[in-house]
């Protein structure tokens, strides 16, 4: 039984292959096409995804869409009605977009693909729970999916039993959690649905002086975590801006223009509607543990990225678990979708990870076994070391080849001496985040690295932090928790013996004034609140990644390393070996590891790259 | 698959959802939909994509 799931036209295309109950392959359509969030239809992905197991387009049984376009049409009609005729701009740039592509997307699915089978649609929060549950380790969890919006809903709490879901309660637009955040993120200056991460990581440099003027104004939170907007300070609604005039008045000015400087009133608004979305989230899960009386949850949906509040809830302890979907944004829909249609639709079994034994709480037994759906999250192409030999040796790039049992203390090696170094090995990662299949790494206890990281290989803000990477066994022993985090998608302070004690000029210092002191043993990977967003690795997840660290943690004493996602500001994360030559010589960076090829920065020919690539890659 | 299904799954989706009172309005605004089809040459892409 084999199911395609797509997702596409509204951001991060992506294709998800499900072969009897198991993902197979999965890719976001922007790692194929270079161009970031693309929206377009991932016939890339969907080709990438067949080919992965040799198979044509006629061996699928089903492909299906991760939403509902005829309800997203209801509630955008009943939306221009209710604000009518406020939202006729709106309304002028939507229906050329639906009439030419969103009423017909059956259509556009069995022509790209070629496709003569059943075409399905889920419901968009149903595809983020399916996400969300299908993969977890559980066997019942409490489920709790936030975004921006679906069809009408934005956020949903449900259960999940074996092989079925049930969701109870929602809320609908526009009274979003994720729209909240995105008209912050606007206001500060960022990209809505792309420059979310940036407030969050802003956050710690601000202090939470508006959450009262925003509760007292903006927003009215339940006891369950659901909320209502005041939707005249928002113009998401029926205009083409996030906020309105009405927004800007509270909050003593217009919005920051982007790639301006960041004021404390950023810094501010970033802790601000930081704290408030914390609590939502906190309250929508204590009406989750009430309502479900499950020990575990499991949470997607674009919102389920901010690893900052997933750390708190998890410390909340309100579940004794909680299991996060790496690709929890609109790519992941393609992944839920498939595997909705297998166990809902199609009523197929599922045998989850803590049925089988692969999976124990953490509460039973420490380190407990670890297994989920998601194999790490490694669904997309890979790369063999023949086929990156045959293309360097073509292209007459001067590299080297060690054995893989030797490229471990190779490369940490490298990193001890200061150097940072392009990953590419393995399958691509499915998800926004790079987790060693397409990184790069530095060393985590270099006071410069995050400065040098930022400004000459990603080219990005300075103010952004970087996260680590650490061997699972040693977790605890440098940060506050002792679990897995293998996808990156949870916050935990830096161990208290590990932190650097502040002088009191130091500790005078505020907002962005506070980036350049090293706040412990690990600087480059401490945020200015000593909190990281870690990643944990286990050996059988990520054997040569894994053996990098163990080798750096016996040369230095340290198994933490930096990573972050191979690729500069703007560009999606690299796909091929191709990709990642091409941001390698692009940047400052020092080493290439292409499998177990070896390219040092110094041996390298001139580029012959007469194009400006900078002006490839749009900010984000 | 004929484009012509997209509205006959439209008037299976409003009796399901007993909307019956968008079909006009739904008619009216998809008809002047057509006309900025056909008056513009490209589409731009808008703002709040996702809302859209």
């Amino acid at each position: 039984m084999r199911i395609l799931g797509l997702s596409a036209y509204y951001h991060d295309s992506a294709a998800c292959l499900v072969e009897d109950g198991r993902i197979v392959a999965a890719a976001q359509e922007e790692r194929f096409t270079r161009k970031k969030h693309d929206s377009s239809f991932p016939i890339n992905a969907a080709r990438y995804c067949l080919a992965e197991i040799d198979a044509g387009v006629g061996t699928l049984d089903y492909v299906a869409f991760y939403d509902k376009p005829l309800l997203k049409f209801e509630r955008l009609f009943e939306t221009y009605l209710d604000y009518a005729p406020c939202g006729l701009r709106s309304y002028l740039m939507a229906m050329p977009l639906w009439i030419r592509d969103r009423l017909w997307i059956r259509d556009h699915i069995q022509k790209e693909l070629g496709f003569t089978g059943r075409v399905l649609f889920g419901d968009h929060h149903e595809s983020h729970a399916a996400s969300a549950f299908y993969p977890s380790p559980y066997e019942e969890a409490a489920i709790l999916t936030m975004d921006g919006v679906g069809e009408w809903a934005t956020s949903s709490v449900g259960f999940g039993r074996g092989s079925q879901i049930e969701l109870f309660k929602e809320t609908r637009f526009p009274h979003s959690i994720g729209l909240l955040y995105s008209a912050f993120t606007y206001f500060c200056g960022f990209k809505v649905n792309s420059g979310e991460y940036k407030l969050m990581g802003l956050a710690p440099y601000g202090q939470p002086k508006f959450v009262s003027l925003i509760k007292e104004h903006l927003i009215r939170i339940c006891d369950d975590g659901s909320l209502w907007l005041n939707m005249e300070y928002f113009d998401f609604a029926h205009g083409l801006t996030m906020t309105g005039a009405a927004f800007e008045k509270l909050f003593g000015g217009p919005a920051r223009p982007s790639e301006t400087n960041l004021t404390q009133r950023e810094m501010d608004l970033a802790r601000s509607i930081q704290d408030v979305t914390e609590e939502i989230v906190i309250k929508m899960a204590r009406h989750a543990k009430s309502l479900t009386g499950a020990k575990y949850a499991c949470m997607a949906g674009g919102v389920a990225l901010n690893c900052v509040a997933n750390g708190k809830l998890l410390r909340e302890r309100i579940f004794e678990d909680i299991w996060i979907q790496p690709a929890a944004g609109d790519a992941g829909g393609a992944l839920g979708v498939a595997l909705s249609i297998y166990h809902r639709y199609l009523g197929k079994e599922r045998v989850s990870a803590e049925k089988s034994g692969l999976w124990i709480s953490m509460a039973q037994t420490t380190p407990a076994p670890y297994s989920d759906g998601m194999k790490g999250a490694f669904l997309g192409p890979r790369y063999s070391s023949e086929q990156i030999a045959s293309w360097l040796t073509n292209e007459k790039i001067p590299f080297r080849t060690l054995p893989y049992l030797g490229l471990p203390a190779q490369i940490a090696d490298f990193l001890a001496d200061g150097k940072i170094v392009g990953l590419l090995q393995g399958r691509m990662e499915f998800g926004p985040r790079a987790l060693g299949g397409r990184s790069i790494l530095g060393d985590a206890r270099s006071p410069t690295m995050q400065s040098v990281m930022n400004l000459k290989i990603k080219f990005r803000e300075s103010f952004r932090p970087f996260a680590p990477v650490v061997i699972r066994e040693h977790v605890h022993e440098w940060f506050e928790f002792d679990g897995d985090s293998p996808y990156m998608l949870l916050t935990a302070d830096v161990a208290r013996h590990h932190r650097r004690e502040m002088t009191p000029e130091e500790k005078a210092l505020w907002g962005i004034e506070m980036l350049n002191v090293p706040r412990s043993t690990i600087p480059a990977v401490t945020h200015v609140d000593y909190s990281a967003r870690i990643q944990t690795v286990r050996r059988e997840a990520n054997p040569l990644y894994y053996d990098i660290l163990a080798a750096f943690n016996n040369k230095t004493g340290c198994p933490v390393v930096v990573n972050t996602s191979f690729n500069v500001r703007g560009e999606p994360i690299v796909c091929t070996p191709i990709d990642a030559y091409l941001c390698f010589r692009r940047t400052a960076m020092d080493v290439l590891v292409l499998e177990n090829h070896i390219l040092l920065r110094d041996d390298q020919p001139p580029l012959q790259d007469d194009e400006d690539w900078r002006a490839q890659y749009p900010l984000d | 698959m004929s484009r012509l299904s997209v509205f006959s799954e439209l008037w299976e989706f409003l009796k399901y959802r007993k909307k019956y009172w968008l079909l006009p309005i739904i008619f009216v605004l998809v008809l002047l939909g057509l006309l900025i089809v056909v008056a513009e040459n490209s589409v731009v892409a808008p703002f709040i994509y996702t809302l859209f």
